[in-house]
């Protein structure tokens, strides 16, 4: 019985995949409507931005740093996607050139990170203000919207079937991430590099060079996702997407992805981006909204490290007394 | 020469850069903005530090141990809002009962911090990340959207902000600077030559050490997180004596003052380096900017941010560029001539 439960604690997956089958049970017994395939899809579809951002997420913290600044980047993004649609620039160049401001604002990160050597958490904490500035610099006090119609389709209609173009963005990515950080040489460094960056170095894995790459990818992927939130909404504002970088970073660590690098699965991520947003599907069912649900997740990101500290806790005394007998 | 390099530390090095950095900003201010020197200039940066310089004091005990606290902000909002909401109610209330009840309840919040991170074992930053979150919605939930309003507070509080302990012409020297400034003292000097400061300092540069040493590392760092939590308490007082009117959002984003100011005064995030003084320092050098920016009127308010966050950047990196160079260079001579070794210790000490 004991051994049993010693195996469920030892797998965070288990546990995760236990913690959403009883919101899902607990949802479905609230509302007949939940199970619905299109309240599924509606649910990806309110935080779809958030979710494709805290793919990029797993791949940083894995590699023991952290990105703050992606809610600004993605504010950003979709500040120059709407200044230079409101600009005259024809709107596919817009969208390039707003990805393209992630991808920099990725790289700037990354050069001070690895070149310079100041910690991730000062550099993104500082470009946080920073990239949130630009934002606010385009936009000033102004709300930007009249995108082309095919533009606002694409964030708030259905492409194929039911499913919406994000969520198919996002399904994409995910297989992506899978391969790369799963079975490629590239994410096995990744991992190296968290456990330890001295130890990676000796080995002869290109150190810098692979945390310049992640953090650019970090910024281009908050950036397709600052433009996806600018499609889904239809206007843009200098504080779009802010405060975002809790809801992520929490998404990240519930999945087991250990803060301090070197050690976590794509698929606890997954399983706690399942968690988070039924659980705040869960939350509006019994009136639980807005500024409530924020703090629910935090208390979330608190226990989902306190519980196995606990469990572990209690596993080994259970073993003392046992052998003490 | 020689004795005079050997007894300035790296640290005081950096204090010295940081007050060269001011004066040099205030000078190339003063160039661009027509009658800079303002008293009113002075008294404004004076109380708007006195706030933040509470603030990073915690801050620095905390980074100090090679922890974070996220959730400054929140604890001052919420001090703030909630010691205000009680002086509506009862005009009455002593002063001294109403710092108490702020300090406590910060330090009740920053206890709840560090029982989370030293007993349960949950790194700082996911803690604070969390509680930055849950403080701030138990404060909307206890609100009710209302607002605390400056017609509703006694007399006494409003007239606080302008009370002097003296002034020279126009210049006031505040009493809530007086306050920030005696804070500072006392925890310079706990730092310095207390056990107690010694040893937040030994647990920060290293842990493992520091527990085989024998430390009682948990209670330290406990302790350290409720001491930043009551400063945030005492400086969310400051903070509804100085506006008055205190919304659900008051103290949002302090967090990321206070961790600027104790980055760009020179405390390492890696624990173990920094010094009081230095935050205090950093505090200043970021208001002034601040303030500066806003009143810089050939550019309009919206590049403030935006120049705020580079230019942390900036001090960041030139402190992290120069001032290994220079501790690895101090560390060198020291060993050369005390103990003959070569330079290979001196460069371990920055590694990060």
């Amino acid at each position: 019985m004991f051994h049993k439960l010693r195996q469920r604690l030892l797998s965070w997956e288990g546990f995760l995949l236990a913690a959403l089958l009883v919101i899902i049970v607990f949802n479905s017994s609230m509302s007949p409507a939940y199970l619905r395939i299109g309240n599924w899809i509606n649910l990806f579809e309110l935080s779809i931005e958030k979710i494709i951002v805290a793919l990029a997420m797993t791949f940083i913290i894995i590699n023991a740093e952290i990105d703050l600044s992606v809610a600004s980047v993605m504010g950003l993004a979709a500040g120059v996607l709407a200044w230079l649609h409101q600009a005259g620039v024809p709107f596919p160049l817009a969208i390039i050139l707003a990805l393209a401001s992630g991808a920099v604002s990725g790289a700037f990160n990354g050069f001070w990170i690895s070149f310079v050597g100041i910690p991730s958490l000062v550099v993104t904490l500082a470009t946080l203000i920073m990239f949130r500035g630009g934002a606010r610099i385009l936009m000033e006090d102004q709300s930007i919207s009249g995108f082309p119609d095919w533009f606002n389709a694409l964030g708030q209609q259905s492409l194929v079937g039911p499913i919406p173009f994000g969520l198919i963005l996002f399904l994409l990515l995910v297989v992506i991430v899978i391969v790369v950080l799963q079975y490629s040489g590239f994410g096995r460094h990744i991992y190296v590099i968290g456990n330890s960056s001295d130890v990676a170095r000796y080995s002869g894995i290109k150190v810098r060079r692979i945390k310049m790459v992640l953090f650019t990818m970090s910024g281009f992927v908050a950036a397709l996702a600052g433009v996806l939130f600018a499609a889904r909404l239809g206007a843009v504002r200098g504080d779009s997407a802010l405060g975002f970088e809790l809801d992520i970073i929490t998404m990240v660590l519930l999945g087991g992805v250990s803060i301090f690098g070197g050690s976590g699965s794509i698929y606890g991520v997954l399983l706690s981006i399942l968690i988070v947003l039924n659980l705040r599907n869960g939350m509006s069912l019994v009136n639980l909204t807005g500024h409530l649900q924020t703090g629910v997740i935090g208390l979330l990101l608190i226990l989902s490290v306190l519980l196995p500290n606990v469990a572990n806790y209690l596993r080994e005394r259970l073993d003392r007394r046992r052998f003490a007998q | 020469m020689n004795n005079l390099k050997k007894s300035i530390r790296p640290g005081q090095l950096r204090e010295f850069v940081l007050v060269f950095l001011i004066l040099l900003m205030m000078f190339l201010f003063s160039t661009q903005i027509e009658n800079y020197f303002s008293p009113r200039f002075f008294n404004r940066i004076s109380t708007s530090v006195a706030i933040i310089a509470v603030v990073a004091i915690g801050q620095t005990l905390v980074v100090l141990t090679r922890n974070i606290d996220l959730s400054v902000g929140s604890i001052v909002g919420f001090s703030a809002y909630f010691v205000g909401q009680q002086l509506v109610q009862d005009n009455g209330l002593s002063p001294a009962t109403v710092v108490l009840m702020a300090v406590a309840l910060g330090a009740l919040m920053g206890g709840i911090n560090g029982l989370l991170v030293s007993f349960g074992g949950v790194p700082s930053i996911i803690v604070t990340l969390g509680t930055l979150a849950i403080y701030r919605t138990i404060l909307v939930e206890i609100s009710n959207a209302e607002t605390v309003l400056t017609a509703n507070l006694p007399e006494w509080l409003l007239d606080l902000p302008r009370s002097n302990i003296f002034s020279i012409g126009d210049l006031d020297f505040r009493l809530m600077v007086g306050v920030a400034l005696l804070a500072v003292v006392v925890f310079a000097l706990i730092l310095r030559y207390t056990s107690y400061g010694r040893r937040l300092y030994a647990i920060g540069s290293n842990p493992e050490a520091a527990k085989n040493a024998g430390f009682p590392s948990r209670t330290i760092v406990f302790t350290a997180f409720i001491l930043s939590g009551a400063l945030a308490g005492l400086a969310g007082f400051m903070f509804l004596a100085r506006f008055g009117n205190i919304t659900v959002v008051a103290g949002l984003g302090i967090e990321l003052e206070s961790v600027a100011a104790v980055v760009v005064g020179g405390i390492n995030t890696n624990g173990g380096t920094g010094t009081i003084p230095g935050a205090l320092l950093g505090a200043i050098l970021i208001n002034i900017l601040e303030q500066s920016l806003i009143r810089w009127l050939s550019i309009s308010e919206f590049w403030r941010d935006f120049l705020l966050g580079f230019l942390i950047l900036l001090a960041v990196a030139a402190d992290s560029v120069i001032m290994s160079r220079i501790r690895n260079l101090w560390a060198q001579n020291g060993a050369h001539s005390k103990l003959g070794r070569t330079g290979t210790e001196g460069k371990d000490t920055h590694v990060s």
